[in-house]
């Protein structure tokens, strides 16, 4: 819940409610973007970016290398698949 | 130097700790030196990668209050399953929070007995509860610091907006920073340096700390989470120490930056005000350090829809997180530690989850024994 995962914005599903699709790890979500957005990056922009997802809200945009770090120690901290699982969700909570 | 093989970059590491033990020779401690990593990731990656033991024995890691599921105390859980065992309310909650035990069991126990009660991985899964439940009243149970504050105060916006009318927050965030003054002005205080939280101070930036080194005269270091991370921080941390410095550095800046996130800052001040307390399991009451909902959003929470039974109920007497939190106690020195404390059954806060102090040395240093 609190270290987040890095995860890469897809493909933008709601512009106006600024809400996209997120991958990581094979598992898509669809997540909302509003913190990483402003004049300077509109909506249509964050399509490739990486971003550091928390509770399924993109918190800030990170660089490829940092992604891939912060993926490796999620890993390496055993919290990878916790978070990837929860990510998925069950068939229910889904949107 | 078996902890090093994991380190990506063998030769820095080796050489961060060789730094480190020449300033402590530099600083040449009366006693050890203590470094409280406040977030409880840090705590994890401590033990994880063996951190403590690449270090001189005059350097102690003293881990900090930084777990929000563990800091819950007990009278705000036994609230929450009283709103869950409403028989028209459905509880969602993170699944970390499951298991964390109030005066009358946990979560997972309610569930066991039949209360509505789903995990979800955020708070818009619980929103998406109410929108596919429209009969029944969906309370999400929202903790965590500002890393999920915003998330929170999003979800209420987009309720306000959409109308939905069957959804709350039972909310029981929280805010670090008073927490931090707390420790420093506990009597006992022994800390002389902290490193910062990663991804709080990516919300809130860096400027909410200043007070540590100007008031204060203690070093803070904000740091990533790689082990690299967190050796380098240690380092710049001693450097102010045997500089007579103390100020607020920040090691992480490849994500935080001195201003913070603007966006989730501003959803934070839409919605919440501050509590003018906050109870925090191990460490009790502390001033100005939780959020409510300001009156504007009173529909979305929970606290008042429900009129939970809000008793105060007191750590476990045995219980000695307090110690633990503060330094004066390593985790294995408290009575109950990994007898009648374990992470399967967690008495005390810092067990509850792999970010509290006990549950990470149990799980790396105990087992490993």
């Amino acid at each position: 819940m609190c270290l987040g995962i890095p995860a890469r914005i897809v493909r933008i599903d709601d512009a106006e409610r600024m809400l996209a699709t997120a991958e990581v790890g094979g598992v898509r979500r669809q997540v909302n973007i509003i913190c990483i957005v402003d004049d300077a990056h509109p909506v249509e922009s964050c399509v490739g970016d990486w971003v550091l997802l928390h509770v399924g809200f993109a918190m800030n945009r990170i660089d490829e290398a940092e992604a891939a770090a912060t993926l490796r120690v999620l890993s390496e901290l055993g919290e990878m698949q916790a978070e990837l699982d929860a990510m998925g969700g069950e068939g229910e909570i889904r949107r | 130097m078996k902890y090093v093989d994991e380190f990506r970059d063998r030769d820095k590491a080796a050489t961060l700790r060789r730094e480190i033990a020449a300033l402590v020779q530099e600083i040449r401690p009366a006693r050890p030196i203590q470094v409280m990593e406040v977030c409880g990731g840090h705590t994890h990656a401590i033990f994880r990668y063996g951190i403590q033991d690449m270090l001189p024995e005059e350097v102690e890691f003293v881990h900090g209050p930084g777990c929000p599921v563990c800091v819950l105390p007990m009278g705000r859980i036994d609230d929450c399953i009283a709103i869950a065992r409403r028989p028209e309310v459905i509880l969602a909650t993170f699944g970390d929070a499951m298991r964390v035990p109030g005066s009358h069991g946990s979560l997972l126990q309610a569930k066991a007995d039949g209360a509505d009660i789903r995990m979800v991985y955020s708070p818009s899964d619980a929103l998406a509860l109410a929108r596919t439940h429209p009969d029944r009243s969906v309370v999400f149970f929202g903790l965590g610091f500002e890393t999920t504050m915003p998330s929170t105060a999003l979800t209420v916006l987009e309720a306000e907006r959409d109308a939905i009318g069957n959804f709350s927050v039972f909310c029981n965030h929280i805010t670090i920073v008073p927490t931090i003054r707390a420790i420093l002005d506990s009597p006992d205080l022994r800390i002389d340096g902290f490193l910062g939280p990663g991804h709080v101070s990516m919300v809130i930036g860096t400027e909410p700390y200043d007070f540590v080194a100007r008031q204060y005269r203690k070093p803070l270091v904000v740091s990533g989470f790689e082990p690299l991370d967190v050796l380098q921080s240690l380092w710049m941390v001693l450097r102010q120490i045997a500089d007579g410095r103390a100020e607020v550095e920040n090691q992480y800046a490849r994500v935080v930056t001195t201003g913070g996130n603007a966006a989730a800052q501003r959803a934070i001040a839409a919605v919440y005000e501050l509590r003018e307390f906050f109870e925090w399991r191990g460490l009790g009451s502390i001033d100005l350090s939780g959020v409510r909902f300001r009156d504007a959003y009173a529909d979305f929470d929970a606290e008042r829809r429900y009129a939970v039974p809000a008793l105060r109920v007191a750590d476990p007497l045995s219980c000695q997180c307090g110690e633990v939190l503060t330094g004066l106690l390593r985790p294995h020195e408290c009575r109950m530690f990994g007898t009648s404390c374990t992470p399967a059954t967690p008495v005390g806060a810092l067990m509850v989850s792999s970010e509290g102090a006990c549950a990470a040395q149990y799980r790396y240093a105990v087992r490993a024994a």
